[in-house]
C-alpha cells in the first residue's frame, strides 16, 4: 500500500483459478508491493469477479519491463487478428 | 536475557474486540503465561495484510514479554486468504485512516484492560503499518512508545492526499505524545532518504523524543526473511534495537 497506484477496469472473459474456470467482470491493475515477486514493486495485475467472493482472483505480478513486453505483444497480437478479419467475427 | 533454566509459556489465539465506531473485528493476541504485571504492545500489520509474518511477529513480542494483539486492519474487506483480501484492499485504495486509527485505538485498549498488564501500551508498524502506527501514536491518545518501520507515506504531497487520506501523517507530528524508533533502509523508495530526513526535522523541530536509524545495504521490509529484501545483519540490529527502545520506554 505503499504507492496506493492502483486502476480497475471492466473485462469480459474468463480466468481460471484454484477452484476452476470463472466468469471474470474485473480487472485490478496496480503498481505497488508484489505478494510473491522478488521485487521491491511489481506491476500487478488481478483477474477477478468479487461477486463469486475473493478467492475468484488469477494474479499475476511482473517486471516492468515485462509489463511493457506483454501490452505490445498483446496489442500486436490483436493487430494480426484485425489484419485477418477475424475481430469482426468476434461473437 | 533468556536463561536455559527459565520457565516459557504463552497464550495466543484469535479473538474478537471492539475497533472503529464500536465495529467487531477480530484479531491475534498473546501474551506470557503469569500474573505480570507485562507492558504491551499493538501491531499494525502491513499492505500485504493481515498475514503469517504478522502473526509469527505477534508470537514474537510475546515470548519477549508483551501482552501483544495485531488486529485485522482488513476485516471489513471480507475474508479469505490473506492474500485475496489485501488485493481487494489494494484494488480499493486502501482502508480509510480514519478507521485504521480507530481499530488500534480498540486494541490498545483491549490489552491495557487485562488484569496482567503494566498500563504501557506501544505500537510497532512496518510499510503501511509503520504510517497506520504513526497516525495512531499521533491521534489515538494513549501510546507510550512508538516503532516505525520504513512507513511509506508518512510524507505526503497534497496531490497524494484522498478520501480515505485526506491527511499527510506528517502534519499532525505537533501531537505526537510519546518517544518515537524509526528504522529505514537508504535503499528505499518509499520512504525516501529524502523522506526520512523530512521527518526526523519536524521531529527534532517539535522537540520530541526520536531515534532513528538508517541503515545503508537495505532497502523496504529488510525484516521480512521470507523475501528477498531481508538484510540479516540489518534485521538482527533492528529488532536488537527495537527491543531495547521498548524496555526503555515500557517496562
Amino acid at each position: 500500500m505503499c504507492t496506493m497506484i492502483v486502476e480497475k477496469v471492466k473485462v469480459d472473459g474468463s480466468a481460471k483459478g484454484t477452484s476452476g474456470w470463472f466468469t471474470l467482470n474485473q480487472a485490478n491493475i496496480s503498481y505497488d508491493h508484489p505478494f510473491n515477486a522478488p521485487f521491491e514493486h511489481a506491476l500487478n495485475i488481478d483477474f477477478v469477479n468479487e461477486s463469486q467472493g475473493l478467492g475468484a482472483r488469477v494474479a499475476v505480478e511482473l517486471s516492468e519491463q515485462a509489463a511493457r513486453e506483454l501490452v505490445k505483444t498483446i496489442l500486436a497480437v490483436l493487430d494480426q487478428a484485425d489484419a485477418g478479419g477475424h475481430l469482426a467475427n468476434q461473437h | 536475557m533468556y536463561q536455559t533454566d527459565m520457565y516459557e509459556g504463552l497464550l495466543a489465539e484469535t479473538i474478537t474486540m471492539t475497533g472503529a465506531d464500536g465495529a467487531s473485528i477480530n484479531a491475534f493476541f498473546a501474551r506470557p503465561l503469569g500474573k505480570g504485571p507485562f507492558p504491551a504492545m499493538v501491531l499494525a500489520h502491513h499492505m500485504p495484510g493481515w498475514d503469517q509474518w504478522y502473526r509469527e511477529t505477534t508470537l514474537k513480542f510475546a515470548q519477549q514479554g508483551y501482552i501483544t494483539i495485531s488486529p485485522n486492519l482488513y476485516f471489513r474487506s471480507g475474508h479469505g486468504t490473506p492474500e485475496d483480501v489485501a488485493a481487494k484492499v489494494r484494488a480499493d485504495g486502501g482502508v480509510p485512516d480514519d478507521q485504521v486509527v480507530g481499530d488500534l485505538a480498540g486494541a490498545m485498549n483491549y490489552v491495557r484492560s487485562q488484569p496482567y498488564a503494566n498500563g504501557k501500551v506501544g505500537v510497532f508498524g512496518t510499510c503501511s503499518g509503520g504510517r497506520h502506527a504513526y497516525l495512531a501514536a499521533c491521534r489515538a491518545p494513549g501510546f507510550d512508545a512508538i516503532v516505525d518501520c520504513w512507513g511509506g507515506r508518512v510524507v505526503m504531497t497534497p496531490d497524494q492526499l484522498t478520501k480515505n487520506f485526506p491527511v499527510s501523517p506528517l502534519d499532525y507530528t505537533k501531537d505526537l505524545p510519546c518517544p518515537i524508533l524509526g528504522l529505514f533502509g537508504n535503499d528505499d523508495s518509499s520512504p525516501t532518504p529524502e523522506q526520512v530526513n523530512q521527518h526526523e526535522a519536524e521531529l527534532k523541530k517539535l522537540g520530541k523524543t526520536y531515534e532513528f536509524h538508517r541503515y545503508d545495504g537495505a532497502g523496504h521490509g529488510f525484516f521480512y526473511y521470507h523475501a528477498p529484501m531481508y538484510r540479516q545483519a540489518q534485521a538482527v540490529d533492528g529488532w536488537q534495537k527495537t527491543f531495547a527502545f521498548l524496555e526503555k520506554y515500557l517496562l
